[in-house]
């Protein structure tokens, strides 16, 4: 190796200023990990006020209108910068890893797509202190709510939102050049391990649908200040066609904060079953259905809206058909599972939880389907349930067993495992004491986005608040093990393969993986 | 039989055995009073099951393997890693199924959207925060407001039984007559919601959805505002009164009467004006501006000691009757009489500590209006 090479293969800088120039995938990784950590804290606060106001009847805590600002941030915080960041800093760790690449293939787009987030947030955060409050019309935004109605402070939110898409579609140009060109030798796209493939696919819905959202708020920034009236029937505009276009980036949106998910659980329930993971070729190809399936179903989030009936009709159909694939795969890990020899170590009970949880939401997801059925269930708290199934128990599980995972190859100390079981068994069943009653209620009759409610509902609310909050204080067993395992540095080295005959590249390099890894490419057989 | 087969079926049973018990509880979707709203609950019950039956064989065979495929119980790991056939079993299974849910979803949609035949036309139109129902061919309209009380929202009355689910003025519908509702919103969208008669339909601005039902039986069904239209959301709740056709027919000759009586203008004494002005206010403005008129600055200003309220009386009606643009302020113009804006704007002059002395007069605001054209 030249001189020259061996000058590079310095360690990082000291300091902050380490952090703000970092161009290494493995920095920025742990820096959008952490993002997403500050942020599911600051949108489990906003829950708390929530369920804190819906613990009985009656107004006691709250304003309904900071009410509304408190859902419409809870959901904006937790998809923007809990769920999605999240993803994003596991692409970063783990994708150059297991492709067998040094970097990531554009590392100062890369630091660049990052340090854009904590400005966007902070100025999406700073609307809770401006005159008129926060953005309040829900995080799905619908004009004229959004526009003519709106607080001052929704310019900051689209700008804010402006600054957030920049950032995911310069993240998702990263990924796909990374797959596409810094694969090791040998390591063809049908060899490429799951996590990869969902992410690779995942990107290109990024790339895809959040052009439409900067679109869909530029033209509420236009009625708002420019005197358009692209929203608004009085001037000829439409106020459906907002909705049209927000799902039509909406509903990909899911699939972006699922997918990777599907990689994540593939990875760990075929390794705690210590068996391949059956059906990797459908997968892949399930996947790719769900992601396609995904642009032509938007509107069932609008069945309610008055479309035509052949319109229903249709996007009746195409939502149904998504059950296929999702079922697919969810039979592919069960299969996985069956004649293993499973143990279950954390991120296992996660991955289960995930299978089971994630299904659950599936199933309600099927029925929401049933256009006539739906109309009964749509804006109530059935669809709540159904979405937080989806996205709790579904994506957040998913990224707490990816972390829990792959920690011991990221810091090279074994987190406690005591202490994760215990993460895991309170969550599960806090997150079913808070998410399953929402069922029963929806269905009879409690809409969404009300900070009051009839008395039928209070029984169910009280458990389901009861249930938030062991929820929200269980992640803190989760920080304290983080700390304990990165910080202190308590618990026994990890080996190189850290689990038993785990696959996959990244556990052929030491723990903690090495600040600069696969700087000559592995041969792939 | 093994255990885990035992046990899954006992779930099953159990589970269906609780979730009838709770549509006893009124936790379940009603099956209403009308014919659309029966398949409406038959079509959700049939999905249910069928999702029930999935689970149980996806969880059942999962938890079979976690109870004997795991390495402590000494399981080795077989190999197995594919099989087309298996997964064409997998892919086509739940294609069959979803093609029979189908056919009655489809032909229970198609029941909904026929509009046709109407026997009575009745517009519905959302407001922040409460419905206007216009009988289209009857002369007959009004508004429908919450009527559960602020002291009760608050907790310093004790709640009542239909609380948030109670208005003023209910919409009276016959029963055994197809109606055909026509939805609009007046500001932003709002959405109409009955679950017993498994009608919701969203009310746009600027658009006219429509929508029908046929009641079956006579009573009062209850439901709400279902999109997200601001802070009075959870405030503005639906009240269908279904009578007997001649009750109905008694009713609607009534209230034509008494409508074209109040849209006499007469003169009223500072009195009687300050009597519907505080009915007035409570119903319109209290929601925002608070029942003692402290509103909920900086959002909802205070008219309490306001420069509006102790000013000048041709700025203070201008702005009750037009509104103030860019604001939550809505224009009462189109939607109280001109003896209610009188009355409303006397009551704001004269009110909690506020002495203004001066009154606004009926003939006054017809005045005003007009002038406005």
């Amino acid at each position: 190796m030249s001189e020259h090479a061996a000058d590079h293969h310095h360690g990082p800088d000291k300091g902050f200023l380490r952090w703000v120039y970092t161009t290494n995938h493995k920095d920025i990784g742990t820096m959008y990990l952490l993002l997403a950590l500050a942020a599911l804290l600051v949108g489990g606060v906003m829950a708390f006020v929530i369920r804190a106001e819906l613990f009985e009847p009656g107004l006691q805590l709250v304003d309904p209108n900071f009410f509304n600002q408190m859902t419409t941030m809870h959901g904006l915080i937790m998809v923007f910068g809990a769920i999605m960041p999240a993803f994003v800093g596991l692409a970063n760790w783990l994708v150059p890893m297991m492709i067998g690449a040094p970097d990531m293939a554009l590392p100062r787009i890369n630091n660049w797509s990052f340090w854009l987030l904590p400005f966007a947030f902070g100025m999406l955060f700073s609307t809770l202190f401006m005159e008129g409050g926060a953005p309040n019309f829900g995080w799905t935004f619908y004009a004229p709510l959004s526009t003519d109605y709106a607080p001052p402070s929704v310019t900051f939110f689209i700008f804010s939102v402006h600054i957030m898409g920049i950032s995911s579609i310069m993240g998702a140009v990263n990924v796909i050049v990374t797959i596409f060109n810094m694969r090791a030798p040998g390591m063809t796209f049908m060899k490429m391990p799951l996590f990869v493939w969902t992410w690779l696919i995942t990107a290109f819905l990024l790339i895809a649908v959040m052009p439409v959202l900067a679109g869909v708020v530029t033209m509420m920034l236009m009625d708002i200040h420019f005197g358009t009236s692209f929203f608004n029937a009085a001037g000829g505009g439409d106020p459906v066609m907002f909705q049209h276009v927000f799902w039509f980036f909406g509903h990909p949106e899911v699939y972006i904060m699922i997918l990777p998910a599907f990689g994540v659980v593939s990875h760990i329930i075929s390794t705690f079953s210590r068996k391949p993971l059956f059906g990797y070729t459908s997968m892949v190809w399930a996947t790719a259905s769900i992601a396609i399936l995904s642009f032509i179903v938007w509107a069932h989030h609008m069945f309610t809206v008055g479309l035509p009936l052949v319109g229903e009709l249709f996007f009746m159909y195409s939502t149904m058909l998504i059950a296929v694939p999702t079922g697919v795969k969810v039979f592919n890990w069960v299969t996985t599972m069956f004649k293993g020899s499973m143990t279950f170590e954390t991120p296992m009970l996660f991955a289960i939880a995930f299978v089971v949880l994630f299904t659950i939401g599936g199933l309600s997801g099927l029925m929401l389907a049933i256009a006539p059925a739906d109309f009964q269930y749509h804006d109530t708290y059935f669809v709540v349930a159904h979405f937080h199934y989806v996205l709790v128990p579904g994506a957040l599980f998913s990224i707490l067993a990816a972390v829990y995972f792959w920690l011991p190859k990221w810091c090279g100390r074994m987190y406690d495992e005591a202490l994760g079981k215990w993460h895991f068994w309170m969550s599960f069943v806090a997150v079913n004491i808070t998410f399953f009653p929402m069922h029963f209620i929806g269905l009879a009759g409690m809409p969404r986005r009300i900070p009051d409610y009839a008395l039928q509902f209070a029984d169910f609310n009280a458990i389901v608040s009861v249930g938030a909050f062991l929820f929200g204080f269980s992640q803190l067993i989760f920080v304290y093990n983080l700390w304990k395992t990165v910080i202190l540095r308590k618990g026994e080295a990890a080996t190189q393969e850290v689990w038993e005959d785990a696959e996959g590249l990244e556990w052929t390099v030491p723990s903690p993986a090495p600040y600069h890894t696969f700087a000559e490419p592995p041969q792939v057989k | 039989m093994n255990r885990v087969g035992i046990s899954a079926v006992s779930a099953l049973l159990l589970m269906t055995a609780s979730f009838s018990a709770l549509a006893d509880w009124g936790l379940n979707v009603p099956k209403g009073v009308t014919s659309v709203s029966h398949q409406v609950h038959d079509l959700h019950m049939t999905i249910f099951y069928i999702c029930v039956v999935i689970a149980v064989i996806v969880f059942g065979v999962m938890l079979y393997s976690i109870v004997y495929h795991r390495k402590s119980r000494g399981a080795k790991a077989s190999n197995f890693h594919e099989s087309t056939t298996v997964e064409i079993i997998w892919t086509l299974i739940p294609l069959l199924i979803l093609v029979g849910m189908a056919v009655p979803a489809t032909s229970t949609l198609i029941d909904m959207y026929d509009h046709s035949d109407a026997e009575l036309d009745v517009q519905i139109t959302g407001y922040q925060w409460k419905w206007r129902y216009t009988y289209v061919n009857e002369q007959v309209d009004f508004f429908s407001n919450l009527s559960t009380t602020q002291e009760q929202i608050e907790n310093q009355q004790e709640k009542g039984e239909n609380y948030l689910l109670e208005v003023d003025n209910p919409l009276v519908l016959p029963v055994g007559t197809k109606v055909r509702f026509l939805l609009t919103a007046e500001d932003v969208i709002h959405s109409w919601w009955v679950p017993d008669l498994a009608v919701k339909k969203d009310t746009i601005p600027g658009f006219i959805n429509e929508a029908w039902t046929k009641i079956e039986e006579p009573g009062i069904y209850r439901g709400q505002c279902t999109e997200l239209c601001g802070a009075g959301h959870g405030y503005m709740p639906v009240v269908v009164k279904a009578v007997p056709k001649e009750e109905f027919d008694s009713w609607i000759t009534e209230q034509s009467k008494l409508q074209a009586a109040a849209r006499e203008v007469r003169d009223m004494s500072f009195d009687e004006l300050m009597a519907q002005g505080e009915a007035v206010y409570k119903t319109y403005c209290a929601a925002c501006h608070k029942v003692d008129g402290s509103g909920m600055p900086p959002v909802f200003p205070a008219l309490k000691d306001s420069a509006i309220a102790l000013g000048d009386i041709t700025k203070h009606i201008d702005i009750v009757v037009n509104g103030k643009k860019g604001t939550a302020m809505a224009a009462f113009g189109g939607q109280l009489s001109v003896s209610d804006i009188a009355s409303v704007v006397t009551y704001e002059r004269n009110a909690w500590g506020n002495s203004k002395g001066d009154f606004a007069t009926p003939k006054q605001i017809k005045a005003f209006k007009d002038n406005n054209k």
